[in-house]
Parts: structure tokens; C-alpha cells; sequence
């Protein structure tokens, strides 16, 4: 990245494409331009096999078949699509969902159309650590329960939530399960089969592809049933009309076979460069406070506060040298303090006080130990000056 | 590919350079547009420059235009979300229009394929309240162009709302003539030199709908999801650079005529006494199925489509040609060709001379 440049730590809310990545993309949108639908000619052809390999480099990362993956927009419309869809297919016989509150804002706000179709929603509380209790899981299910959705990694905190168990849990009632993979791939194994997951929602921009595609992965067996949020031309099996964008699909699908081939090496360099950060933090910066557990998370996140700070006065301080972030992308503008920190039972000051940072692939050791310096100086002028700006909208 | 011969530009259309040149700008810039650091505020600019460039081709302003992830998308919100206590559409819409509500009326076409102005006034007529018309402004199979004012015109009178699926139809004509009589208008795109991946509505001021994608904040609540950055930067270049290349799309139709008029009586042309797209013209050989051609044509190098590329891999007839009162087996041998930015005569010249080989070859096997 040009030194000119802020250090990039909002690796949650988006990722750099991978220069692999654009090379594998790069021929898709000049010499490969077809329609990866027409069946007529060979450039319709030779997209629908690019994209065909694309769909089993996905499938192979997350241990399903390749019939098995949706390609969409991105993982906003896979959980519309997800939770929607189950939601419409089943009304009528089915009332009820359960999540726990710390979702992303897409899936909660797919559960308040739900609700309006006469589901019942159960929203399941969260530790102190961000976690949640499987058995808060196993006592909620009802014998009307048609979707348990839960995030495989919380956007904001990084806690990995006990999808395996969960997996049990809902396939021995018989209950789909639906998980929001946007932050867990390539961060943390995801096995569809092994976690029994139904239906599980990627993003490609969040993990090194670029924006505008995603996937909903619908199991075949025991089949899913739901209906699409779009209709039309019947790609995709009929659960998802338009044109594919080939090039995007190819980008995702090599983004997928890079973290196929990623080694423990890989992410133990990242997890050694968030815990230098968060030691650093620790030992320059008095007050400080990590939020979430620490055990039961993706390697590259840090949700901290600093005592007393204000988290917006702080990251305009230093956004010339650091891009970091108090919460949700879609979210950050908003003057309200993060929900998922609320849910672990953060005060609104000790909410306001947190910044989350994500360290990635481009990430390098001399980029936090600057991140460490600009941050705890900042910190401490802040707090030699009592400097407290009237919170305002941003954006 | 560069010896091939592209005549399926309906199905989509090679990039522009200009689109591909700020695609790669855009590559550059890392961040998500809703992030409020320098990356996000860099993304969001990206975006912000493109809905600019959508929103001139339109002669709307840029709140007007909400971005999608294409044309699918754009019909199915428009269709699904706008509120209205009856859809009306006519029977040659695109899938994704006729798909996305059960219930809506349909009204039919001419042998032209031409909405039958009386009919759609008899149903708005009949209905208790205001219904939502849907109407594509120029057919993706045969390029027939509809009467989009008049049309207009009877929906006011019944104090309806009008949709325009403008999606083959931005990019080679006027948007402005469309986005002046509708409520919402939608376009893709990968159909006007952009990429696969993005589209956007054209919203009136005031007109409500119920988004189908929530989640996040996005394009002002009405559609969820981080933007597509990359795909529209070059959908806004794309919108620039066909908004000055109308002059080579008026030369497309002298490739197209050329074509109608070689071919002459052996060849049957659906939608010929309508104005129609000047790059689209939908050919009907006698006795060849339509497979046959394709087929033939590919060998030939030269990608055409029987149909539009989403049902091209069905075997059934155009919807389009059957509504238009043409005959299953006749309509079972059109093949849809239709060119684009980077066509040239010499591409209407060995589309003719293939044409002519098939159709003596069949002929004498036939004999």
C-alpha cells in the first residue's frame, strides 16, 4: 500500500482485491465478455465454464457441491434471500425464527419483513463474551421453528459463534439452519457437511474478491426449500434470475481457491500481528478493554476501548495515518452506539469508547507498530486535553 | 475471438473502452463506500461520479437513481415493491417482468408486437383502483419499439404509475424520452457497454416502494448491500460514452437493412413495420429450426441466439413471436441478431453470405 496512504485496519468492512484475484478476472471482461447464458455460441460457452469452475472452487472451500452454491449480488442478498425465502416458502405452516441480536443488519431487518407474514421472532440474548448459548438454541426451537439463523463470525467483535454445535442441534429437530459467513470465510475452516449448515451466506468483498457478488450455498440433501427473492430468467436453478457477472463470479471463485490453498503459516502471521497490536495497545495506553472473547475468535480482529475516549473524536484524529472503524460499515455513520456491544452489556460511554481494527493479508508488522504509536499518542493528547467534540453525524 | 463475428450484443454487449478504463481507476481504490474513513469517502466519491454520469444519460438528478445488482433485480423491485393494487403488463416482457408478480393482467400485442392500446384502456378501465403498468420500451427479441407516450398517456388518465423496462432500449436511443413520461425506469449495464453485475432504477421524486434487498442503509434505504464500486464506475463511463455514440448506432441500421434487404423474401422478418432498435432485426428461415442455425452460425464463427440469452437454453418457441400471433413452428425457426458499438459492416456481410450458404445447403438436402 503507498505510504502516502492511511494504514488500512477495516479489513471487515472491506477487503483489497488480491492481485491474483484481478489477473484471473482481467480476460472476463475483454476477450470472455459472453453472456454466461447463451447457449447458442462459443463466448456464451466459455463464460458459463469459467463460471462453472468458479462455482467449484466455492463449493470445494466450504465442502459442498457445486449444485449447491447461488451466486447473488452479495451476502446482503444471500441473507434476504435466505431468510426471506424460507420465510415465504413455509407461511402459512410454519411461525417462527430464532437469532441471537448481534446479527447484521440485513438478516435483522429480513426478520422484521418475516415477522409481518405472521412469523414469531425469537431474539437470543449473548454472553458477556459476545457468545452464544447452544442450549438457549435447543430450548427456543418450537415445533413450528422453521429457520435458525446465527452469524458464523459477528462482524463487529470477530467471536466465532458454536456452529457445530448449533448444526447438531437444528438437524436433530429438524430445523434448517442458516449461517452469515460473510466474516468467517477464509478466517476460519467452514464445513458445511460437518457443521450440518443448510444454508450459508459468503460475501466475495470481504474476503479478498471484489464487490457486487456473493453466494447463498442451499443444501440439496436433505433439500432446502425456499423461494427466490428474484424471478425471471431462471438462472441459478431458478432460485436466483439475472445474468451472472462472470468476471465478478471468476474473481470470487479464485478469492475462494486462494484460501483453499492458505496455510496455518498464513493466519498465524495475521493472529501475530493483531496480538503485537493489542499487546502494544495494552502496554502504552492505560484503560484499555477488549470486547468479545478472545478465544473463540477470527485471528485478525480487535474490537477495543480506550477509557474515556470517544471513539469518533479518536478516529478523526488520526484518519490521516489510520482507517479503522467503531463498528458496521453500513452502520458507521449513525450517532447510536453499537447494538452488538450493548448486547454484551457495554454502557453506552463504554461503547462509544471502542473502535474495531482488522488486521489482513496485506497487513505488515511495520504498519502496526506505527498503528500502536499514532494510536496511544493520540490517545494520550485526547486525554491531556479533555478534548470531548459534540457527537455529530458524519455522513 | 478477435476473427469471430459478436451478433448477440441483446445478450450482452462488450465492454466500452471507457468503461473499462474506469474500471481499472476504480480497482485502485480499496474501501467500503459506507465507511467514514479517506478509503470509504475515496469508494464513495467512485460511486457517487458514476451515479452522475447515469443520472445525465437519464436528464434526471442523482438522488433519482438507485444502483442494483442488474436488470433482473431493477424489474423485480420496480414490480414486487412499488405499491399498487394491480399490475398490468403486456405478454412480451422480459421474464423477469412477467415473473415477478402472479397475478398481473396481461395485455396483448399486434402481429406487429405492439400493445393493443384499446385493450390495455378497456382493462385500466375495469379495475377499482390505480394499477401499476409495466411496459418494456423496446422488445429484447425482434427490437420493436412500443408506444411508450401513448401508453403514458392512457395510464395518467387513470391515475396509474408506469414502469418502463428501458433495458435494450438506454444506450441506443434517447433516455430522457423515457424517463419524462415514466415512474420508474430500469436499465442494465452489461446492454449498454458496462459490466455484468449492475443496474439501476430510475425513480420519480415521491414514488414509494418496499425494497426487496434490506439490511444496511444503502442507496438512500432502498437497497441494501455494499455497492458494487468496480461494476458502477464503469456502468457510469459506459452511460457517458453511448450517450455520444449515437451516431454509430444510426449507422447499425444500415447493417441491419443491408441484411433485410439481401436476404429478401427467403427470409422472414418479425416486427418489420414497427420502428423498431436499429441494431435489432429477428429472422425467420423457412423450414430450419432455430437450434440448426445457432449451430451453424457458431461454426461459421458467428454468435447469434435464438431468443433471449436467459431462455436460450430452453426449446421452446419465443414467447415473444407466439404472442405476436406467429405460428409454433414458425416461430421455432427465428433466430435474433443484433449488433453493437463495436460492429461493423463486414460483420452484416458474413452474417449474409452464412445465411445463404445454410439456406442452399438445407434446400438441396431437402430437395
Amino acid at each position: 500500500m503507498c505510504s502516502a496512504r492511511p494504514i488500512y485496519l477495516d479489513y471487515q468492512a472491506t477487503t483489497p482485491v488480491d492481485a491474483r484475484v484481478m489477473e484471473a478476472m482481467t480476460p472476463l471482461f475483454t476477450e470472455v465478455f459472453g453472456n454466461p447464458h447463451s447457449t447458442s455460441h462459443s463466448y456464451g460457452w466459455a463464460a458459463r465454464d469459467a463460471v462453472e469452475a468458479a462455482r467449484v472452487q466455492i463449493a470445494e472451500m466450504i465442502n459442498a457441491d457445486p449444485r449447491e452454491i447461488i451466486f447473488t449480488s452479495g451476502a446482503t442478498e444471500s441473507n434476504n434471500m435466505a431468510i426471506k425465502g424460507v420465510g415465504r416458502f413455509f407461511e402459512g405452516r410454519k411461525g417462527h425464527m430464532i437469532a441471537p441480536v448481534t446479527e447484521h443488519k440485513c438478516v435483522l431487518e429480513s426478520l422484521k419483513y418475516i415477522e409481518k407474514l405472521g412469523y414469531e421472532i425469537t431474539l437470543l440474548p449473548v454472553g458477556v463474551d459476545g457468545l452464544l448459548d447452544p442450549n438457549a438454541i435447543k430450548d427456543g426451537i418450537r415445533d413450528d421453528t422453521a429457520l435458525v439463523s446465527v452469524m458464523h463470525v459477528n462482524n463487529e467483535i470477530g467471536v466465532m459463534q458454536p456452529l457445530a454445535e448449533i448444526g447438531a442441534i437444528c438437524r436433530e429437530r429438524s430445523v434448517y439452519l442458516h449461517t452469515d459467513a460473510a466474516q468467517a470465510a477464509g478466517k476460519t475452516p467452514i464445513d458445511v457437511r460437518a457443521m450440518n449448515i443448510d444454508l450459508l451466506s459468503l460475501s466475495s468483498h470481504k474476503m479478498y474478491g471484489p464487490m457486487g457478488v456473493g453466494v447463498l450455498y442451499v443444501r440439496r440433501k436433505p433439500r432446502v426449500r425456499l423461494e427466490p427473492l428474484m424471478d425471471g430468467g431462471g438462472q441459478e436453478r431458478t432460485l436466483r434470475s439475472g445474468t451472472l457477472p462472470a468476471p465478478l463470479v471468476v474473481g470470487m471463485g479464485k478469492a475462494a481457491e486462494i484460501i483453499s490453498n492458505e496455510t496455518e503459516a498464513d493466519h498465524a502471521r495475521i493472529r501475530d500481528l493483531r496480538d503485537r497490536l493489542m499487546k502494544g495497545l495494552e502496554q502504552r495506553v492505560p484503560g484499555t478493554f477488549v470486547n468479545g472473547s478472545l478465544d473463540h475468535r477470527i485471528s485478525g480482529n480487535l474490537n477495543i476501548g480506550f477509557e474515556g475516549i470517544d471513539s469518533e473524536t479518536l478516529m478523526e484524529t488520526v484518519q490521516a495515518q489510520i482507517a479503522l472503524s467503531s463498528g458496521s460499515a453500513c452502520t458507521s455513520a449513525a450517532v447510536e452506539p453499537s447494538y452488538v456491544l450493548r448486547a454484551l452489556g457495554l454502557s453506552d460511554t463504554d461503547a462509544h469508547a471502542s473502535v474495531r481494527m482488522c488486521v489482513g493479508r496485506m497487513t505488515t508488522s511495520d504498519e502496526i507498530d506505527t498503528t500502536i504509536a499514532v494510536l496511544s499518542a493520540a490517545i494520550e493528547s485526547i486525554r491531556e486535553t479533555g478534548e470531548t467534540r459534540p457527537r455529530a453525524r458524519t455522513a | 475471438m478477435t476473427d469471430a463475428c459478436y451478433l448477440d450484443h441483446n445478450a450482452t454487449t462488450p465492454l466500452r473502452d471507457a468503461a473499462k478504463q474506469a474500471m481499472a481507476r476504480a480497482m485502485e481504490v480499496t474501501g467500503n463506500a459506507s465507511s467514514v474513513h479517506g478509503f470509504g469517502r475515496d469508494q464513495r466519491k467512485v460511486i457517487e461520479d458514476a451515479r452522475q454520469q447515469v443520472a445525465d444519460l437519464a436528464s434526471v438528478s442523482p438522488a433519482n437513481v438507485i444502483f442494483t445488482s442488474g436488470g433482473s433485480e431493477a424489474n423485480n423491485t420496480v414490480l414486487k415493491g412499488i405499491a399498487a393494487s394491480a399490475r398490468v403488463t403486456s405478454t412480451i416482457e422480459h421474464a423477469s417482468v412477467l415473473d415477478a408478480v402472479s397475478n398481473a393482467v396481461r395485455v396483448g400485442v399486434d402481429r406487429n408486437g405492439l400493445v393493443d392500446l384499446d385493450v390495455l384502456h378497456q382493462t385500466l378501465e375495469g379495475l377499482d383502483a390505480p394499477a401499476l403498468v409495466s411496459v418494456m420500451a423496446a422488445n429484447n427479441e425482434t427490437g420493436v419499439i412500443q408506444p411508450v407516450a401513448e401508453i403514458a398517456e392512457i395510464v395518467r388518465r387513470h391515475d396509474g404509475r408506469l414502469h418502463v423496462d428501458a433495458i435494450q432500449w438506454a444506450g441506443k436511443l434517447p433516455l430522457f424520452e423515457l424517463t419524462v413520461l415514466a415512474d420508474a425506469v430500469t436499465i442494465s449495464a452489461h446492454k449498454l457497454g458496462g459490466p455484468q453485475g449492475v443496474g439501476a432504477i430510475i425513480v420519480r421524486d415521491g414514488v414509494p416502494f418496499e425494497p426487496i434487498v434490506k439490511g444496511g442503509g444503502q442507496e438512500r434505504r432502498r437497497r441494501a448491500g455494499t455497492e458494487n464500486a468496480i461494476g458502477i464506475a464503469g456502468f457510469g463511463a459506459a452511460c457517458e460514452a453511448s450517450a455520444s455514440d449515437q451516431a454509430h448506432d444510426a449507422s447499425l441500421a444500415t447493417f441491419r437493412d443491408k441484411i433485410e434487404a439481401e436476404l429478401g423474401d427467403q427470409a422472414k422478418i418479425y416486427g418489420a413495420e414497427a420502428s423498431r432498435l436499429n441494431n435489432t432485426t429477428c429472422i425467420g428461415m423457412p423450414g430450419v429450426s432455430a437450434e440448426t442455425q445457432v449451430m451453424a452460425f457458431d461454426l461459421a464463427g458467428i454468435a447469434v441466439s435464438a431468443g433471449s440469452a436467459c431462455s436460450s437454453g430452453k426449446v421452446e418457441p419465443s414467447h415473444v413471436l407466439l404472442a405476436m400471433g406467429v405460428d409454433h413452428d414458425e416461430a421455432a425457426e427465428a433466430v435474433r441478431v443484433s449488433f453493437g458499438w463495436s460492429s461493423t459492416m463486414l460483420d452484416a456481410e458474413r452474417f449474409i453470405s452464412a445465411w445463404q450458404n445454410l439456406r442452399s445447403r438445407t434446400a438441396s438436402e431437402a430437395a
